[in-house]
């Protein structure tokens, strides 16, 4: 009888609630798919990072009612950086909505690599920021992927300046040894052809240490790469759980910290604060500083926290993976304000029309200012040929409390890293049978520019 | 009522030894299995298709495969991950360097690889047992990633050693328009990659599966599952009634590692389209052996319900907690409390039936026997 009474009532509650659903969607909205990661080894980045993505949304809806008269909305889907279950939420989102997913943000290599197929073939663009495949910044084979902000393999040239730096200047890498200790997955692998490169071009000597996933057991390797193989400088390619063990390992083997430089899923707060004293002084990437002493920053806290409608807990607003959130953020919405401005605002837009925004995006450093970001992140121009966009890498150092920039932004080195993409996405290209855009294409697109 | 075998009489040897001797169980599958082909892809959704359907499918038959070893031969592995990854590697190559191949070949061909594989893989079986064999065939779960991870030529030198499937069609290039078959072209239809219709992709894998799984069926219920069978209940018996335990041994190893490196290429080729080592790692392999046991040692059908349960419920809660929680919980407690009632699920099913989902279903049919009149 109970049973029943709770069955009926919950019928009833559902005609109730539905015509009030319906009526909602007549507004105008934009949908976004977050495939977050709340749970599992890599819980700290993913929280974070999705935070900020959802605090910018809300600070635009409450501020501004969205974006040219559209309300951005958002559904989340817990991936557990499990790349079965990204597939799955991706699936299970990319037709909610108006028009469709606009645009897929994965947080995880391995999701991306599983959906750059899939995404080409629904037409849905996918922003790799700083993740992903690092090819794919040749836009001409891949027009639907976009590792925006700066590639792996950018990033990677970056660090050797700065080991270059420090050593006194980049002959003096001559007969240096580094050793690449990297998560034993997509995203690892992904910087081993570009170290490779580069220890021919500088005449340094590198060594690969794979780390099996999630991190946790790096004894053995430490022992190994400290004891036997004496490095000078160790790159830490890690990600989740495995950067605290690293660093922890690297005290107890008696390997210094600053000699470690991470790449930039290596160097938020949640990497270095279990590991203690151990990563006092210890080095990482990054493509925009920690803190939250922005203008946009104080203004979400202020309106989206203060508000109560905060996404994270307050503590974690401007802390290293939430303030990169917020940058996909704004580039998001910036690339969605272009595309209005060519198809025409108070509509949604659909994926092909945002994929023409993230194509032609420009956001130059007075329109950071005006979005109250400066020096939270660098201009980015993204066209047909480069679909990276340009940035430039700062390094900080962790001293025990908080992540201080160390250096000004340092350019990346396209010499050496523009060739290697257009081989491997030609490789791709010839592999996959992709005829590469070239001229003015059927996207409206210019190709012809390359630079 | 309804499930009453009164009146059914066999009167030749084939009724007799028929896979469902009551007529009611035959009508029930068969309408099941033309539900299977007709209506998920009337749906048309891609969603039920691809991510629901097609990875149950896909792990289903990799879970049978386990079975098949574990649960029938009674030899515990745990290098499951890494027989699907040699099928799921060697049917890229082979799809990849030998376009005429039909992709069908290049999927039994990546199974032909990995049962090879196997019985290197099961030779220690006929020296130790139990959980020490387990950790024998652990060796290869992780010698074999380890190959993929660090041998170029097998993902053809990815730089992220990612193997990303090629599209080929249901019979190979040679069927293709202008090719010497070219007259089979309307019938030949595009499996793999990113063109290739869901519909497709799911029909493939769905008529795949249920030959292997009849087949399994079969096996079971000859001598070579007889003594399969007896080699799990004692092999020393076993031996002295003239079973020789190398070869039916070996053969189980290398039957299901067949069917887990079909499930591999399976999973590569019209599930997600593409692989790295990742998706082959020890996680799955521990994976697959908790769809045997939850599903139901020994039973084919347990394996099927064992990958519905690990598969699909974590989706299920997780839809179900996003649609009921919207709003009036945060969403870190709706990502933890997936985890918290799949977690429990587990050790309520298993305190309630240790003999897994096969079992429960078994008891359900006794009792729908006798039912309304239990006695």
């Amino acid at each position: 009888m109970r049973v029943r009474k709770l069955l009926l009532s919950l019928v009833a509650s559902a005609c109730v609630l539905s015509p009030i659903t319906v009526t909602q969607a007549a507004e105008a909205e934009q949908f976004f798919p977050m495939l977050v990661y709340r749970t599992g080894p890599y819980a700290a980045g993913g929280s974070g990072f999705f935070g900020g993505i959802e605090d910018y949304y809300t600070l635009l809806n409450l501020r501004d009612g969205g974006i040219g008269d559209v309300k951005l909305t958002y559904e989340e889907c817990e991936t557990a950086y499990n790349s079965d279950r990204g597939v799955e939420c991706y699936e299970r989102l990319k037709s909610k909505g108006p028009t469709g997913a606009t645009v897929v943000q994965p947080l995880s290599t391995g999701i991306t690599y599983r959906l750059i197929e899939r995404a080409t073939a629904d037409k849905i663009p996918v922003m790799s920021m700083g993740y992903g495949r690092t090819d794919a910044s040749d836009g001409r084979v891949f027009p639907w992927i976009f590792p925006i902000v700066t590639n792996y393999w950018s990033q990677n040239t970056a660090k050797i300046k700065y080991i270059g730096m420090k050593e006194g200047g980049m002959d003096k890498l001559k007969g240096k040894k580094i050793a690449n200790l990297y998560h034993e997955s997509s995203y690892g692998k992904e910087t081993i052809p570009v170290l490779d490169n580069q220890a021919e071009k500088y005449g340094f000597e590198v060594k690969h240490y794979p780390v099996p996933h999630p991190g946790l057991d790096q004894k053995a390797t430490w022992l190994q790469m400290a004891r036997q193989y004496k490095p000078d400088w160790v790159i830490l390619r890690g990600w989740g759980v495995m950067n605290p063990t690293a660093l922890k390992e690297a005290q107890r083997v008696g390997f210094p910290a600053k000699k470690i430089v991470g790449v930039w899923w290596s160097g938020a707060e949640e990497d270095v604060i279990p590991a203690g004293k151990a990563a006092v002084g210890y080095v990482a990437a990054g493509f925009h500083p920690s803190g939250a002493d922005f203008p946009v920053i104080q203004e979400i806290l202020d309106k989206v926290h203060g508000a109560g409608k905060g996404n994270i807990s307050p503590q974690r607003v401007g802390t290293i993976y939430y303030n990169r959130g917020l940058i996909a953020g704004i580039i998001t919405a910036e690339a969605m304000r272009t595309a209005q401005k060519k198809f025409g605002t108070g509509k949604s837009i659909t994926g092909e029309q945002m994929r023409w925004g993230m194509e032609n995006l420009n956001i130059s450093a007075a329109r950071i200012k005006e979005l109250g970001a400066e020096s939270l992140m660098s201009p980015v121009k993204v066209s047909c040929f480069d679909h990276e966009g340009g940035g430039a890498v700062k390094f900080q150092e962790w001293d025990g409390k908080k992540w201080n920039v160390i250096t000004d932004w340092i350019p990346t080195d396209q010499g050496i890293v523009r060739p290697m993409v257009e081989t491997s996405a030609a490789n791709y290209a010839k592999e996959k049978d992709i005829k590469m855009r070239s001229g003015k294409d059927s996207y409206g697109s210019d190709c012809t520019v390359t630079s | 009522m309804l499930y009453r075998e009164a009146g059914q009489f066999k009167t030749t040897y084939a009724a007799d030894q028929a896979i469902f001797p009551i007529l009611q169980d035959r009508w029930v599958f068969w309408g099941f299995l033309i539900i299977a082909f007709v209506v998920p892809p009337l749906t048309g959704s891609q969603y039920v298709m691809g991510p629901i359907l097609t990875q149950l499918l896909v792990f289903g038959l990799a879970a049978l495969g386990l079975n098949l070893l574990t649960g029938y031969a009674g030899q515990i592995s745990l290098g499951t991950g890494g027989f699907m990854a040699v099928g799921a590697y060697a049917c890229y190559n082979f799809a990849l360097r030998v376009p005429e191949l039909p992709l069908v070949v290049d999927i039994m061909l990546g199974g032909v690889c990995a049962a090879l594989v196997g019985i290197v893989f099961g030779l220690p079986s006929l020296r130790i047992k139990g959980f020490y064999l387990a950790v024998a065939t652990l060796a290869a779960q992780f010698f074999l990633t380890w190959i993929f991870d660090h041998v170029g030529w097998f993902t053809n030198y990815d730089p992220a050693g990612v193997a990303s499937a090629p599209s080929r069609t249901l019979l190979g290039s040679w069927a293709e328009e202008g090719g010497p078959l070219g007259f089979l072209a309307p019938i030949n239809v595009l499996v793999s990659g990113p063109r290739a219709t869901p519909e497709t992709k799911y029909l493939v894998t769905l008529a795949i599966i249920v030959v292997l799984a009849l087949l399994a069926k079969n096996m079971v219920r000859s001598s070579t599952g007889r003594a399969w069978m007896a080699i799990r209940d004692m092999d020393i018996a076993a031996e002295i009634i003239g079973i020789w335990p190398l070869r039916t041994k070996l053969l189980a190893f290398a039957v299901s590692s067949f069917y887990c490196g079909v499930a591999g290429a399976l999973y590569v080729f019209t599930y997600v389209g593409n692989a790295d080592t990742e998706a082959f790692d020890l996680a799955r392999s521990f994976q697959i052996l908790f769809m045997v046991i939850i599903g139901g040692l020994g039973s084919i059908l347990g394996s099927f319900l064992g990958a519905a349960f690990i598969v699909l419920l974590p989706v299920v809660l997780n839809i179900t907690a996003a649609t009921l929680g919207e709003g009036t919980l945060s969403s870190d407690t709706l990502s933890n409390l997936e985890l918290i009632i799949f977690g429990g699920a587990i050790i309520f099913f298993l305190i309630v039936e240790p003999n897994g989902f096969a079992r429960l279903w078994q008891i359900g049919k006794e009792k729908l026997r006798l039912w309304p009149f239990p006695h």
